[in-house]
């Protein structure tokens, strides 16, 4: 067994779940079969690779005019203001609102 | 199969152009169908009528006015519930947000609408998109219209099934590891994955950001490619979008096939298959040979390993995105008696069993001694599967594979077991982590009746080559064979 229960519980904590004692036992035996089943990826010598952090393709294959030659990243924007007025939308979304804050149980205690 | 009227786009804008009928008939004549279909498929989980209505009377007043129509004018459409629509609930198939309203629209939504399309509603889908079978919707499962007991794949099954019943010209799905293509596969469409950055993923409510991408469905592929067209191209607003010209999708596909080197990789041919799915794909390629292309045999080594990769890097990726999910801003607040316990309450009883466990996974694989061993192996490995690819390239093509080992599989049959469930993607995540483009077209019927879809990958950037190599092989009877 590779997953126990207080690993269970450490990540659910973390992770802001509260589970109930049932999902405990079940997420317990299911991460460790699928954890087991991940294992598999240390078959591979990965001691010279480079972990893959860009998944935009801007590599050799796309045409040199289609990515901009004259700039570097086509794809960033200048960084101008632009107005945004969507305030009152996004508060009468929320579950509890005091304009222009959001509202949550008291955190700090004196 | 089941519509009166199989309506295509072309279909549409003649029928309009001659005055046969109007937008605001077809909206009716579709919110007709989906009150009839609606209730045994659960492919929608919210009608915009006004918004559609309204979109279709701009529409007959421009025919009225006697100006060109825009290329998706009066074009029935259903949105996968991931992609956020102004003013009409977007759940994700989750009771965390099941009140919530967007106050914008994504960006391919309003693409479409500014290309005439008439948005019908949200269709059903795994929670977050969280599944590959749309049995994990905290709205009830879909069903698959080619056969009722059977699942319509996922996660975008709710977009499949409605346009594989005719109650929707065309749909859009997101694809994380096979979501557009393995349901397409499953209800007997072809379905679309684009290139990472080619469709902005503006509005997209994100499950993992790297993986995520927003692709169309529809009844045959030059329909496939005319949604394309309209959706796809660089977004201010998205900065992983690219710059990359969007080239004439139309056109595009006409291109003769002859010569084109299809390149079949070994790897995915071997266990697991099943055999009538294998036995009509190899004849899916023996069409494409006859049509003129060259079979190159493959060796991509890694594929095997893609499925464990994927599971570290989508849930990596989740576990980080879901965090807002709090009960601060929106969705379901449920009361705590300090915040964290109101975060922890709320995100119990707001999340499905599917969605924890890839939180837990995700967070896992992240923790403080941990990450070398999960998270950064697994970015290792998905470097080794883009290079499968990239070296792919160099000698083909297009890749031919199945999209899925099996065809549509029973409701209930994959529930008690997720690794199982995991193991339907296992042909459809390579692409997903080396961010290429592929399709599934329809590839013939096992003898039970039920669609095979055949995959096509591509390069970087060639949805063009894609289509164009799906287009011939529909044209040739490719559904049929």
């Amino acid at each position: 067994m590779k997953i126990t229960r207080e690993d269970v519980l450490r990540v659910a904590e973390l992770a802001h779940l509260e589970l109930t004692p049932e999902e405990v036992e079940l997420y317990r035996g299911q991460l460790d079969e699928i954890l087991n089943y991940i294992g598999k990826l240390e078959q591979l010598d990965v001691s010279k690779v480079e972990p893959m952090a860009q998944v935009l393709f801007t590599g050799a294959g796309a045409p040199a005019a289609a990515l901009g030659a004259a700039k570097e990243h086509p794809e960033l924007r200048d960084d101008t203001l632009r107005p945004c007025d969507v305030a009152d939308a996004i508060l009468a979304q929320a579950p509890e609102a005091a304009k222009p804050f959001f509202r949550v149980p008291k955190v700090i205690d004196r | 199969m089941t519509a009166a009227t199989n309506w295509t786009i072309a279909g549409v804008r003649s029928a309009l152009e001659a005055r046969r009928i109007s937008a605001r008939e077809l909206a009716k004549e579709f919110y007709t169908r989906i009150e009839r279909r609606n209730p045994e498929l659960n492919a929608f989980l919210a009608l915009s009528p006004d918004r559609a209505y309204a979109q279709a009377d701009r529409v007959d007043a421009v025919l009225a006015r006697g100006e060109a129509l825009p290329p998706l004018a009066g074009v029935p459409i259903a949105i996968k519930d991931v992609i956020s629509t102004r003013g009409v609930r977007s759940t994700c198939g989750s009771k965390i947000l099941e009140n919530y309203v967007p106050p914008y629209d994504a960006t391919a939504i309003e693409r479409l609408e500014a290309a005439g399309a008439v948005l019908l509603g949200k269709t059903n889908c795994d929670e977050f998109a969280m599944g590959s079978s749309t049995e994990n919707s905290a709205y009830g499962a879909v069903r698959n219209p080619v056969s009722l007991d059977r699942v319509p794949g996922g996660s975008s099954g709710g977009s499949a099934a409605a346009v594989a019943a005719g109650l929707a010209v065309a749909a859009l799905g997101t694809d994380t590891g096979g979501s557009i293509r393995q349901p397409g596969a499953y209800c007997g469409i072809p379905a679309m994955m684009p290139t990472y950055g080619r469709v902005s993923r503006y509005g997209l409510i994100a499950f993992a950001s790297s993986l995520d991408r927003i692709g169309p469905f529809a009844g045959n592929v030059a329909d496939t490619a005319a949604v394309m067209a309209v959706i796809a191209g660089h977004d201010p607003n998205d900065s992983t979008s690219a710059a990359v010209p969007v080239p004439d999708y139309a056109a595009e596909i006409e291109k003769p096939i002859q010569g084109l080197r299809i390149g079949v990789p070994e790897d995915y041919f071997g266990e697991g298959l099943d055999a009538e799915v294998k036995a009509k794909v190899e004849a899916g390629i023996a069409l494409l040979e006859r049509l003129g292309c060259r079979r190159i045999p493959l060796k991509m080594p890694h594929t095997d390993y893609a499925i464990a990769t994927y599971y570290i890097v989508a849930t990596a990726e989740a576990s980080s995105n879901l965090a807002r999910y709090d009960g601060v801003r929106y969705g379901l607040r449920v009361p705590g008696s300090t915040l964290i316990d109101m975060y922890r309450k709320t995100r119990e009883r707001g999340f499905g069993p599917e969605v924890k466990r890839r939180i837990m996974l995700g967070t896992y694989a992240l923790s403080a001694g941990y990450y070398d061993a999960y998270y950064l192996r697994a970015q290792k490995v998905r470097s080794l599967i883009a290079r499968d690819f990239s070296d792919a390239f160099q000698k083909v093509d297009a890749i031919i594979t199945p999209t899925a080992p099996t065809p549509a599989f029973r409701l209930g049959e994959k529930t008690a077991d997720p690794l199982q469930m995991y193991l339907a993607d296992i042909y459809t995540v390579t692409g997903s982590l080396a961010g290429v483009p592929g399709i599934s077209v329809p590839c013939g019927k096992t003898k039970a009746g039920l669609p095979v879809g055949l995959q096509i990958f591509g390069s970087h950037f060639s949805e063009g080559r894609v289509l164009q190599l799906a287009y011939a092989f529909e044209k040739a009877g490719g559904a049929a064979i």
